[in-house]
């Protein structure tokens, strides 16, 4: 039974439950407390060591039951030829030595998957990975149950003719039948192993897809990467959102105690220890909306907009001609089609970077203090209009960091109609993002060292 | 290890440990109605001598469970309420500041004293360092609740409520005690349990807890009960409530459970209201009676609003 435990593990883990070595023996011991006899109490013991989060039950409760449920399920046997003696009748003698013909003939299901099961372990059926593999290993599992023997008698069957043919037509539908079960065998076992290994290398490849690919991002991955930006920025939220005041203990603070201790005639009774305040950082988001850098702006809106708890505030602006606000929008509005209520309103308009620059520096330069990050998100690329860089400059004076996030690779920056080379020398920190995965760490890196002047 | 494991063994010895069925017959006794799944949980974290950590939304009973499981077992039950800012001062010990003071001014004039005839510093360094640890012993430390469960020589029940509202650090802080049930203080040394206590953490999730706390412990997710299980425990909270009118309150609040509301009730709330009622001495659902009392069972203004409207028909439903 260990190793059908052990098994039961990989299931998990390719279902994401993550089972550590400690959590095996954990659950090793429990199944000796509680044995295998109630199937209920068996698998709400193992539920209890195992998973570790709601979500985590729901899992395991579906691989418990395809998992088991397999266990417990033989191949159908063969009806067996009723009324007579030998089922074995009509065959060559090549067929007595065989043991899978005897038991398809016999129609023993209970033998026939017993054998299934040895074979699938030296045809290792459960290490399968990707779909495509499926009929490989189906193929390998009947040869592994000696399926070249059963050909070989049938060819020697047909041979004799006569009574051979009969009992050859019988050895060719129960070969047949062993075979779908093979195949239905291996579909469990992909389901079991391998079926969320394709989801998450889809999920790795969509977090280093280009944002600005040619013809956009497909609809269904569209959503998987709303999906995707949103569990990054929890991962993040996580990390960061509870460290905004950390207690320094051990470390006294002097000049409190002795404060305190005045009232105590210099008795230093109420002992102070200094503690260490993290604040949030709060952030502007000043974003490009024309084509090329739209679907990039969505997902960082997204992110931002998904990282509530640990940003303090967080004002975001959008321009191609001339700059507005889009906070109301995205109050009103889910992030995910926020975007497109924006481009409904600036869509459209020759993107030009210093009129939107003096849009801001008009109304909204009062939002940046020294506290703010300013993350502008753009191509840089102004149609040969003056850049205003004296008011990027200004910007930069007054918040604690500009980023710019430019979605075209460095190679290409300053070229053609490109002022990045001229914006770079403004902005503590220009990089390129183009991807999620990019995005992500870009984020990070804002929260973690928040950036300093 | 030994004693560790012998003193385990009373707990797991305990009759209402025998088995699942027995611990849910002994926790019914106690007032609580736990579903089988509970039960397993808790058996196994007495059978492994292993923490469980309990999740659910407010109010479906994750404290209660404690309360219901130290009253069950005739442990004490120690509770320790998490908050940001948590440290260990507040929750394992804290060396008496004050007395060690006062103690200090008092005995000033014996220390002179004492010090008096010693022939040069050296000698005075080294008989107060004989003294030093007086003030630093167990009379002057104040013991906190996980360094009281430490020390319950019998075992208790140790309750540590809503441990996502406590820091990362003081999580990190915990797996220590959670995992070998000791504590290591700098001034004394290590302290170990001689009963290791029962543990229970909630949470409400309000944050992720770390991987290396969850590893350590059993968990137990409690979902809102189904209407067969709500029923049993308002019969079992709310004695002398009619059937009928228990069937009634228990479709209507299950069916506000299928509203988008903003706090769904709960069955702290199921309770309460049934309460409610009884005291208001109805013994059927009417518009008039639910429209007044709506606000145990709903705690948000928009909530009540959205209800409000609807409370006939809700009725109507629950009487079908």
């Amino acid at each position: 039974m260990q190793a059908a435990l052990e098994d039961f593990f990989r299931a998990l883990r390719a279902a994401d439950v993550r089972v550590s070595p400690a959590e095996a023996i954990d659950a090793h011991r429990t199944v000796d407390v509680v044995g295998f006899a109630d199937r209920e109490l068996f698998r709400d013991a193992l539920c209890a060591t195992l998973a570790k989060t709601a979500d985590e039950v729901t899992r395991f409760e579906s691989v418990f039951d395809t998992f088991f449920d397999r266990r417990s399920e033989a191949p159908s046997p063969q009806a067996p030829p009723e009324g007579q003696g030998d089922p074995m009748e009509g065959l060559p003698p090549e067929a007595q030595e065989s043991d899978l013909a005897r038991m398809l003939m016999a129609g023993d299901g209970a033998a026939l998957a017993q054998a299934m099961e040895a074979a699938a372990e030296r045809a290792e059926v459960s290490r399968i990975r990707l779909s495509t593999q499926r009929a490989r290993l189906s193929r390998r599992l009947l040869e592994e149950m000696g399926l070249s023997e059963i050909e070989r008698i049938l060819a020697a069957a047909r041979r004799l003719g006569g009574p051979g043919e009969a009992g050859a037509e019988r050895l060719e539908a129960a070969r047949k039948a062993l075979a779908a079960q093979a195949a239905a065998y291996v579909e469990r076992q992909h389901e079991l192993y391998a079926s969320g290994s394709g989801k998450r290398l889809r999920e790795e490849m969509l977090a280093r897809k280009a944002l600005n690919a040619e013809g956009g991002i497909d609809p269904v991955d569209q959503a998987m990467m709303q999906a995707l930006v949103k569990r990054m920025a929890k991962r993040l939220a996580d990390r960061y959102s509870r460290r905004r005041n950390v207690a320094w203990t051990g470390h006294l603070d002097v000049r409190r105690t002795l404060r305190k201790s005045m009232g105590y005639g210099g008795m230093p009774f109420d002992i102070v220890f200094k503690t260490k305040k993290v604040d949030k950082p709060s952030i502007v988001a000043i974003c490009d909306v024309s084509k090329s850098v739209a679907a990039a702006a969505q997902f960082l809106l997204t992110f931002l907009y998904s990282l509530n708890e640990v940003v303090d505030r967080l004002e975001a602006f959008a321009f191609s001609g001339r700059m507005i606000s889009v906070n109301g929008v995205l109050d009103d509005h889910p992030v995910e089609t926020a975007i497109f209520e924006v481009l409904k309103q600036i869509g459209f308009q020759q993107t030009d970077y210093g009129k939107s620059l003096e849009d801001f520096a008009d109304q909204h330069m009062d939002r940046i203090d020294r506290h703010t990050t300013v993350i502008i998100l753009g191509d840089a690329r102004s149609n040969y209009a003056n850049p205003r860089l004296d008011i990027l400059a200004t910007i930069q004076k007054r918040s604690r960091a500009v980023i710019w996030l430019n979605p075209e690779p460095e190679s290409y920056w300053s070229q053609g109609d490109s002022v990045m080379n001229r914006y770079e020398r403004f902005c503590h920190v220009a990089k390129t993002c183009n991807t999620l995965e990019q995005l992500e760490r870009i984020i990070d890196d804002v929260l973690r060292t928040y950036i300093p002047h | 290890m030994t004693s560790s494991a012998e003193a385990a063994f009373d707990a797991a010895q305990s009759p209402h440990f025998a088995s699942i069925d027995a611990l849910v017959s002994g926790l019914a006794e106690v007032g609580y109605i736990a579903s089988r799944r509970i039960a397993t949980s808790l058996y196994m974290a007495v059978r492994l001598q292993k923490p469980i950590l309990v999740e659910g939304t407010a109010g479906v009973g994750k404290t209660e469970l404690a309360l219901c499981t130290a009253a069950l077992l005739g442990l004490p039950l120690i509770r320790m309420q998490c908050y940001e800012g948590l440290d260990e001062s507040k929750a394992l010990y804290e060396w008496k500041y004050g007395k060690q003071l006062l103690y200090t001014q008092i005995l000033k004039d014996r220390m002179g004293v004492a010090l008096a005839d010693a022939p040069d510093m050296d000698a005075a360094m080294d008989r107060l360092h004989g003294m030093g640890d007086l003030f630093f012993s167990e009379p002057f430390l104040e013991p906190r609740p996980l360094m009281k469960a430490l020390q319950e020589r019998e075992g208790c029940v140790l309750l540590i409520d809503e441990i996502d509202k406590s820091d990362e650090a003081f999580e990190a802080f915990l797996l220590e005690v959670l995992s070998a049930y000791q504590v290591s203080i700098p001034e004394l040394g290590v302290l170990k349990a001689e009963t290791p206590p029962i543990v229970f953490l909630t949470s409400n999730n309000v944050r992720d807890l770390g991987d290396a706390l969850k590893r350590r412990c059993l968990h137990l997710h409690i979902p809102l009960p189904d209407a067969a299980l709500e029923k049993k425990i308002v019969a079992s909270r709310v004695p002398g409530i009619e059937a009928r009118l228990t069937a009634q309150l228990v479709d209507f609040v299950q069916s506000l459970r299928g509203l988008d509301l903003r706090k769904s009730p709960s069955i702290s709330e199921t309770v309460d209201w049934a309460r409610a009622l009884i005291l208001l001495n109805a013994d059927a659902l009417e518009g008039e009676v639910v429209r007044d009392t709506l606000n145990v069972l709903l705690k948000f203004e928009q909530d009540i609003v959205a209800v409000e409207p609807q409370i006939a028909e809700l009725i109507r439903q629950a009487g079908a």
